[in-house]
């Protein structure tokens, strides 16, 4: 695919396990088009969230090749990875993954800030108040429920702008009508913004609001399967 | 049933040891890893307070077992300006073998090609039946005896006065106007450390050998003691009640082998109980470290206790079962902390023997250790209390929420009391142990003061961080707006690093300010109106011709001189003093006494009148204002003093004021001249010279009065300097003992903060912040709060300075800004250094492995 913002080569992700070495990716080749929305499932333990976290140069491949935007994740330091990061991507989690010392606005004003924009906390404000989060700028993490962390983290990873979205079950510790909620943000931002959408989910109505999705089973790509529509 | 209420107990009682069981053997499994910083700072505070007591009570020991070779008899009888009369020689005869032993200060003075040389002795007169105990150890080796013997009288000497005077083996040198031979160095004298602190080093001659040597006449300065060596078995206290039997008169001074060197076990008894304080401080500052660990273990054990009450435990179980298990790692702090303090004295008893002035018999001594194990049981308790209490009542709901962390707001009602109840204990141990209990009042208070400040000061550390960390300025600035977010964020380690090292560095504080008040006290201030010499001895028939020299010197700015006796104040009122006025140091032994006809220059009557010129009425004395107060005297009262043995009363018609902090001639009490005609007495008087005119004038008065002797006022200040400086670099340890507990606290807070770090570092890493964002946020978080702890340590510190300068040394207090800024540097040197030893797990942490452990 020529315009591919993510672009993976025989991707290989061994850990070290408790009893020796554990494969957890073996040879994964994809590409991912801009401004496209892809689901990735799987039975627990397939691979997904790995397979999410080299994309976004969280977890370094053991073997193969990662290209985003034209840049070799594989080839980067730590730090050129982070600079990678901070302008072109945004990462959504489970769990959220707040700073639990930082407010709300802090929280989605540090990206903007690393990145050097002068008005990183007025686009913070805006980013929650697009979130409907706008009264709440000045609470802790700890002072808001799930849905309202999760929709921090979603502005968070929005507030860039960044041309890939990744995000790894961002409703699975969240009920029905929030989880839903958080869901319409997330494709909004992807309509709205022209973003690149990874979504590693176990729903398979979320699943299917995907333009594409790819089945991990034990490491391999099962099978690839178009959207709906 | 009738045993109701046991069986309750036992129902609360056997599963709680049951979890308490479990939850230990965890705990070891795992090292006790969250128990480590408890260990430590628990240990190590009992460990301070426990080597402390163990040298007060080797030293003390060691006075007792020694004390008949310090005293220099089993018992010692002391006159004052006299020798022993027939009467009161034949009783002491009686008792046993006796030596006489006469004690004063004089110049010893060496003519040389190159002019005159002289310096200030104590010279030790003895007879042939001296030492009673031990033996005196010269250089060359050699008897006494052969020492003294000889055509031209033999001396032994100290080897500092010799080496000063350069005078060798065989070389003359005259007492007053009698010439010795040195004849050897001494190396050891057996009774030195009875005598205190002396202003010069030893000269030991015969006494027999200083007659015509004018130094020892009627009304000059000099002690006499009889050692005696009492026939074996003889009963210490009958032995005194026949003295006092033969001797009703009294007008002596008994000491025994039992307590042979009162001055000096006071005065380390002193010292020992002060470093004990300074023990609890750094206890305190454990206490800290422990509370710090358990709430973060029960933080920890929140899943479990909120586990065991689904199952059904009650309140009282959880708090059973985890206090036991607090119990049970503070038995093993104990055991280690007195383990330590025990091995301490031993292994630095080679350091202790060549350092300490007195016999110390290092062994393991069972009761200050089981003070220092009742100290510890008391803080570990007092310090755990809390957050136990609050973690009874983690609600069985903790389970479905996810914020970890204990119940907001105060623990229930009980548990305060008992709080309450801990500390009034551990304050009263501490004082009825300490043996200086309003001292010990006032300390606590101090660090009651200071936890308190240090509280508020961590809670406006964290106000600050967080308002700063919005403003407007700090917009872009990502690795300071981060360590503020640190600081004033919940959850964050302001409170325990503020309070652990803040305390640790305002004691050291304290003592800097403190000293660098005193030094600058005796530097600035007495140089400018202390005399250079007080001349004493000076006889009556010498004082006009004295007066003459001093006055058409051009080199004396001025010169006081005024006639002293010695007396000690008796009697207030017909009654013992000390029953009237309790223990002050003007009732504690003799004081010097004056007369005059007319008040001196300048002299301001607060009350009452002087006594009219030539007046012969009733005896009159003139007091000192302040101290009559602090005794309770009135116009009008009478006092009764012992001039040489004789009762002299006389009621008081003024009361005038005494600066004695000029070190000028000050006299308590001064009397109407016909009160003390008759009794023998010299002139003591003070010369204010510049110090290049002190060598010749010591040169010309010394040689017109070989029997005069002349104190420098420097060399005395410099003396009394060095003493200072020890006490102050006891002390000095002692508060680094109490910063290094603070340290452990503060490497504990900063081990304990590691996970939640790499999981910050974690977040941020993928938000796109570089590692060199990281760690500068980190090391300024570390900056903060060092800063925090060392400003408030600094301000803490000059208030406790200010209040010992303005109220217990009576001088003008100054901050000392180096001392300060070395305290605020160094807590930020600490914060840093503790913080950055932890600081690399974060920086290496790959974010997908941290993130994924958390989903």
């Amino acid at each position: 695919m020529s315009d591919a913002v993510l672009s993976l080569a025989d991707v290989q992700l061994t850990l070290d396990g408790n009893t020796g070495p554990v494969e957890i990716l073996r040879g994964i080749t994809l590409d991912v088009a801009r401004g496209e929305t892809l689901g990735l499932v799987g039975p627990s333990g397939s691979g997904k969230s790995s397979l999410l976290m080299v994309m976004g140069g969280l977890e370094r491949a053991t073997g193969g090749r990662v290209m985003a935007l034209g840049n070799d994740l594989t080839a980067l330091s730590e730090d050129a990875l982070a600079r990678v990061r901070r302008s072109h991507m945004g990462v959504v989690f489970q769990s959220f993954h707040l700073i639990p010392t930082m407010t709300a606005l802090e929280n989605v004003a540090t990206p903007l800030e690393l990145a050097g924009h002068a008005d990183a906390f007025e686009r913070a404000a805006e980013e929650l108040a697009a979130v409907g989060l706008g009264k709440r700028l000045e609470h802790y993490p700890s002072e808001l429920s799930g849905g309202e962390q999760q929709r921090v983290a979603l502005a968070r990873a929005a507030a860039p702008r960044p041309a890939i979205l990744l995000a790894d079950e961002p409703t699975g510790n969240l009920d029905g009508t929030t989880g839903q909620a958080i869901m319409d943000l997330l494709f909004g931002l992807n309509e709205r913004h022209g973003s690149t959408l990874v979504l590693v989910t176990h729903a398979p109505d979320l699943a299917a609001r995907c333009d594409r999705t790819i089945r991990l089973e034990d490491g391999h790509l099962a099978r690839r399967a178009e959207a709906a529509e | 049933m009738p045993a109701g209420p046991r069986r309750r107990n036992d129902a609360t009682m056997s599963p709680a040891i049951r979890i308490a069981r479990r939850e230990l053997r965890a705990g070891f499994a795992r090292g006790l890893r969250g128990f480590r910083v408890f260990l430590a700072c628990l240990a190590l505070g009992i460990a301070a307070i426990a080597a402390v007591g163990s040298v007060r009570t080797a030293i003390t020991e060691g006075l007792s077992r020694e004390g008949a070779t310090l005293l220099g008899g089993d018992a010692s009888v002391e006159f004052t300006y006299r020798f022993a009369d027939a009467a009161e020689r034949a009783a002491l005869d009686d008792l046993g073998t006796v030596s006489e032993r006469v004690e004063f200060r004089s110049m010893v003075v060496v003519p040389g090609p190159e002019g005159t040389d002289r310096a200030l002795t104590e010279v030790k007169g003895v007879d042939t039946a001296y030492p009673l105990y031990g033996a005196v150890q010269l250089d060359p080796p050699g008897p006494l005896a052969d020492a003294f013997a000889g055509e031209t009288p033999g001396a032994v000497m100290d080897p500092v006065l010799a080496d000063r005077l350069g005078l060798g083996i065989g070389d003359t040198f005259r007492l007053g106007e009698a010439t010795f031979r040195l004849a050897a160095r001494i190396e050891t004298e057996p009774d030195d450390a009875g005598g205190g602190f002396g202003l010069g080093p030893r000269t030991l001659v015969r006494t027999a050998d200083l007659d015509g040597s004018g130094l020892i006449a009627p009304g000059t300065l000099y002690e006499t003691e009889y050692g005696v060596l009492l026939p074996p078995g003889t009963d210490l206290d009958a032995a005194q009640a026949d003295l006092a039997a033969a001797l009703p008169e009294g007008g002596y001074r008994w000491r025994d082998r039992r307590d042979g060197a009162p001055g000096i076990r006071r005065f380390v008894e002193r010292l020992s109980a002060f470093l004990v304080l300074v023990g609890l401080s750094g206890l305190t500052v454990g206490g800290i470290g422990v509370a710090s660990a358990v709430r973060a273990h029960m933080v920890e054990k929140t899943a479990t206790v909120a586990t065991l009450k689904t199952l059904g435990a009650t309140s009282r179980t959880i708090f059973t079962a985890f206090a036991l298990q607090i119990g049970a790692v503070t038995l093993l702090a104990t055991v280690l902390g007195l383990a330590l303090g025990a091995a301490l004295p031993i292994l630095a008893s080679p350091i202790l023997a060549e350092r300490l002035p007195v016999p110390a018999a290092i062994s393991v001594y069972p009761r200050p250790l089981a003070e220092a194990a009742l100290y510890g049981a008391l803080a570990a308790a007092l310090f755990t209390l809390w957050p136990l209490a609050k973690a009874q009542d983690i609600r069985a709901a903790a389970l479905f929420r996810e914020a970890g962390g204990l119940p907001a707001g105060l623990p229930r009602r009980g548990y305060l009391a008992a709080t309450a109840a801990l500390l009034v204990l551990l304050v009263g141990t501490a004082a009825m142990l300490s043996g200086i209990p309003l001292l010990t009042l006032y300390t606590t208070g101090g660090l009651l003061l200071s936890f308190v400040a240090l509280l508020g000061a961590a809670w406006i550390t964290r106000r600050l961080a967080r308002r700063a960390a919005r403003a407007r300025w700090l917009r872009g600035r990502t690795a300071l707006r981060t360590a503020l977010g640190a600081v004033g964020g919940p959850g964050g380690e302001a409170g325990a690093v503020v309070l652990s090292l803040g305390l640790g560095l305002t004691v050291l504080a304290a003592v800097g300010q403190i000293d660098a008040n005193l030094r600058a006290a005796i530097e600035r201030d007495l140089p400018d109106r202390a005399p250079a010499f007080f001349m004493v001895d000076i006889q009556p028939d010498q004082i006009d011709r004295f007066k003459e020299i001093v006055d058409t010197d051009p080199a004396v700015e001025t010169a006081r001189a005024a006639p002293m006796l010695r007396g000690i104040l008796t009697q207030i009122n017909g009654q013992d003093a000390t029953e009237v006025a309790g223990d002050h140091w003007v009732l504690r032994g003799d004081r010097g006494v004056t007369y005059s006809d007319a008040p001196p220059p300048d002299t301001k009557i607060t009350a009452g009148e002087w006594w009219p010129s030539d007046y012969e009425g009733e005896n009159l004395v003139s007091f000192a204002s302040e101290e009559a107060e602090e005794l309770g005297l009135e116009l009008g009262d009478r006092l009764t003093l012992n001039v040489l043995g004789r009762d002299i009363e006389a009621r008081i018609s003024s009361f005038r004021e005494v600066d004695f902090s000029t070190a000028g001639i000050g006299f308590v009490m001064s009397m109407n001249p016909a009160a003390l005609t008759g009794a023998p007495h010299s002139w003591i008087a003070t010369v204010y010279a510049p110090p290049e005119a002190e060598a010749r004038l010591l040169r010309e008065v010394t040689e017109a009065f070989p029997n005069v002797t002349a104190i420098g006022v420097r060399d005395a200040i410099e003396r009394v300097s060095g003493i200072l400086s020890g006490v102050a670099a006891a002390i000095t340890y002692g508060a680094g003992a109490t910063l290094v507990t603070g340290a452990v606290v503060l490497i504990g807070a900063a081990a304990a903060g590691t996970r939640a770090r790499i999981y910050e570092a974690a977040i941020l890493k993928t938000v796109g912040a570089s590692r060199g964002t990281i760690l500068a946020g980190f090391a300024l978080r570390w900056v903060i709060l060092g800063l925090a702890a060392g400003l408030v340590a600094a301000a803490a510190g000059a208030a406790a300075g200010w209040g010992v300068s303005v109220y217990i040394m009576e001088t003008e207090f100054r901050f000392a800004p180096v001392s300060a800024l070395a305290i605020v540097l160094g807590g930020i040197a600490l914060t840093l250094a503790a913080g950055l030893a932890f600081a690399w797990a974060p920086l290496a942490a790959r974010p997908a492995g941290i993130l994924r452990a958390r989903d």
